[in-house]
């Protein structure tokens, strides 16, 4: 990097020398008391070095799903393979063609049905649970917490063929219960440790005010933390529904009927081994993407808060 | 399972005056956790122990309990205890099967967390400056979060085949075009560039979150006392993101080891060197015919000793690097 003629703040990470040199110093005692370099207001060039680098990190972001959504309005099943053709022959044949003569409405009513009712049961069961661990110093929470955290590293190969087979043998196998089931199975430790991060955030004199004017351990709970608590849940749930939303593995192999498909399973479904439609599947892969991105952009700010608790004491 | 005793109330004798004391005390604390504890028990303890004692078995499709038609046949896999372990560790091609999957499934760990942290944490640090379009900039940049993992999957696996607009630009570019879809080492590469793509926001926000939390005046003190930027992100930045570091760490490398979507999903049942332990469980298990229950099962058990050993010694670790540090 090149000294910069004007003296700017060097605010930039780059240079990687402790401090900046003597020469380019003024001795303190020869400067005016002059405004001290504010940390937040970084020089023209680092101005421009950050919105550079953020500028490509966003178009590599973005560019993959523009580039699925430009693919998707080629109307012919080989158009991808030479995309500088569309531009001539844009439409939005294949949108029609999912939504009038594919099962787009059935998958998503599925996947839809199950991601919620996963949500709620998750956020239901872990509720008191993650209250518990938060508040109640009982013998045995350590070994709970551990418990909740062991769940989480559960791979897909572990629960996958017990489950199989226990679920087969009960008949459930092709039913939205086995993916309910199996989906609660990581959704409540995974709502019990978000939530318990939460109510950490909520200070304790509010409990012990409830105590004091005589409120149970339950009423406390019931009536104090749970309402101040409504965005965690929110976001619990939210986070509950994108896991399930998303889940590949259990819905390709428990699902055996085309109308109970979740719409993870309809998607590849497009692109199997002996055709490939992708010009459908771009089309129903941004139909997908749309109003699931706009969700979450109404609840991320919340998103993470749970996860990492204690970073954002208001 | 140490499963904390819910029904047994009162009722119950043993030990019985300290239990006794602490459940009049602890009641309460106990009934809220129940329905959790019933639940993972029902949920994942049960299956597991039917897991764990199919991994001492034979089963696999063909001699588990099925009905075909009408007609429901029994079971007849018999019990040949621990030989499934033994010939998945060391018996004859266990490299091929599990030790070259297990290399592949660490360098893939700790490359795509590795990218994954520092490339969020040097978004977050852009973003966390007073700049004109930092909302803006953040929308884009959670875009790989926001939009399913099934769905972007998809739109790489276009971009990165045969005539895909990846290997057109480097053709323009006049360099090399490999078949990223085909060759073993850039299945590999390509599946840690995919992952890379859809796990950097998460980190990103994570860490954006720890850095609004650091105090202002921490970094107005370490200017009056001359610090540099550098010194300042040493000094005050990283020690303020440790609890965050720690964390937002430990669930990546979790996420990373049993990332079963983006390889499934990027390569289907081909590409055999590019399947990390829990895919080539899956395939086993589901992917082939005859169903290899028993193994599958038994790969799982593998990779679940694995994390919680790893898990174990990184809260060990953190402790103690926390303890140094206090």
């Amino acid at each position: 990097m090149t000294t910069p003629t004007t003296p700017s703040t060097p605010t930039t990470p780059m240079t990687l020398t402790t401090g900046t040199s003597p020469a380019e110093q003024t001795p303190p005692a020869a400067r005016r008391p002059a405004r001290p370099v504010r940390r937040d207001r970084p020089g023209r060039r680092a101005t421009v070095l950050s919105h550079t680098a953020l500028s490509i990190a966003s178009l590599i972001a973005l560019f993959p799903i523009a580039w699925l959504a430009f693919l998707s309005l080629g109307p012919d099943k080989s158009d991808y393979l030479h995309p500088g053709r569309i531009w001539s022959k844009i439409s939005f044949a294949n949108y029609s063609f999912v939504l009038e003569h594919t099962r787009f409405f059935t998958w998503l009513g599925n996947t839809a049905l199950i991601a919620v009712a996963t949500s709620v049961i998750g956020v239901f069961m872990a509720a008191t649970a993650g209250y518990a661990v938060s508040r109640m110093r009982f013998p045995g929470h350590k070994k709970l917490m551990w418990l909740l955290l062991v769940t989480q590293m559960f791979p897909v190969a572990v629960l996958m063929v017990p489950m199989y087979v226990i679920l087969a043998d009960l008949g459930l196998i092709d039913t939205f219960g086995a993916l309910i089931l199996v989906y609660c199975s990581t959704a409540v430790p995974y709502c019990a440790w978000m939530l318990k991060g939460y109510f950490d955030t909520i200070p304790y004199e509010i409990d012990e005010a409830g105590r004091v004017d005589g409120l149970s351990p339950f009423g406390t709970f019931w009536r104090l933390i749970l309402p101040l608590a409504r965005p965690g849940l929110a976001v619990a749930g939210f986070y509950t529904c994108l896991t399930a939303w998303g889940e590949v593995a259990f819905a390709s192999t428990f699902m055996l009927d085309d109308s109970k498909y979740t719409l993870a399973v309809g998607l590849s479904s497009f692109v199997s081994e002996h055709d490939a439609q992708w010009n459908y599947m771009a089309a129903t892969a941004v139909l997908i993407a749309i109003p699931v991105s706009v969700i979450f952009y109404l609840v991320q700010k919340h998103l993470v808060t749970g996860l990492t608790a204690g970073g954002t004491k208001g | 399972m140490t499963v904390a005793v819910a029904g047994a109330g009162p009722k119950r004798r043993g030990p019985a005056q300290r239990f006794k004391q602490s459940w009049q005390k602890h009641w309460y604390a106990y009934a809220m956790a129940a329905p959790v504890v019933v639940v993972l028990g029902v949920l994942v303890g049960y299956p597991l122990v039917q897991g764990l004692y199919l991994t001492l078995t034979d089963a696999n499709s063909l001699n588990s309990a099925r009905t075909i038609g009408v007609n429901h046949i029994a079971a007849t896999y018999k019990f040949i205890g621990l030989h499934n372990y033994a010939d998945i560790l060391w018996g004859p091609t266990a490299w091929d099967r599990f030790w070259s999957h297990f290399l592949w499934t660490v360098v893939w760990t700790a490359a795509c967390v590795a990218l994954h942290y520092c490339i969020g944490l040097g978004l977050a640090l852009l973003l966390n400056q007073k700049l004109r379009g930092r909302t803006f900039y953040r929308m884009l940049l959670i875009l790989p979060w926001a939009v399913p993992t099934f769905v972007t999957v998809f739109s790489w696996r276009i971009m990165l085949g045969d005539s895909g607009i990846v290997n057109s630009v480097l053709g323009s570019l006049h360099l090399p075009q490999p078949a990223w879809l085909e060759e073993p080492h850039f299945q590999q590469l390509a599946a840690i560039i995919v992952n890379t793509w859809c796990g950097v926001p998460f980190m990103m926000v994570s860490l954006l979150g720890g850095l609004q939390s650091i105090s202002a005046d921490l970094y107005e003190a370490a200017e009056m006392d001359g610090a540099g930027p550098w010194q300042r992100f040493l000094n005050v930045t990283l020690p303020g993101l440790r609890s965050v570091s720690s964390t937002v760490v430990l669930l990546g490398i979790i996420w990373t080891f049993n990332q079963f979507a983006i390889i499934f999903l990027l390569f289907g049942n081909g590409a055999p060197d590019a399947q990390i332990l829990v895919t080539w469980a899956y395939r086993l298990g589901f992917g082939q015919q005859p169903r290899d229950y028993a193994q599958s099962a038994a790969y799982g058990v593998l990779l679940l000793s694995i994390l919680i050993v790893f898990t174990s010694f990184y809260r060990r670790w953190l402790a103690r690097s926390e303890k140094a540090n206090s």
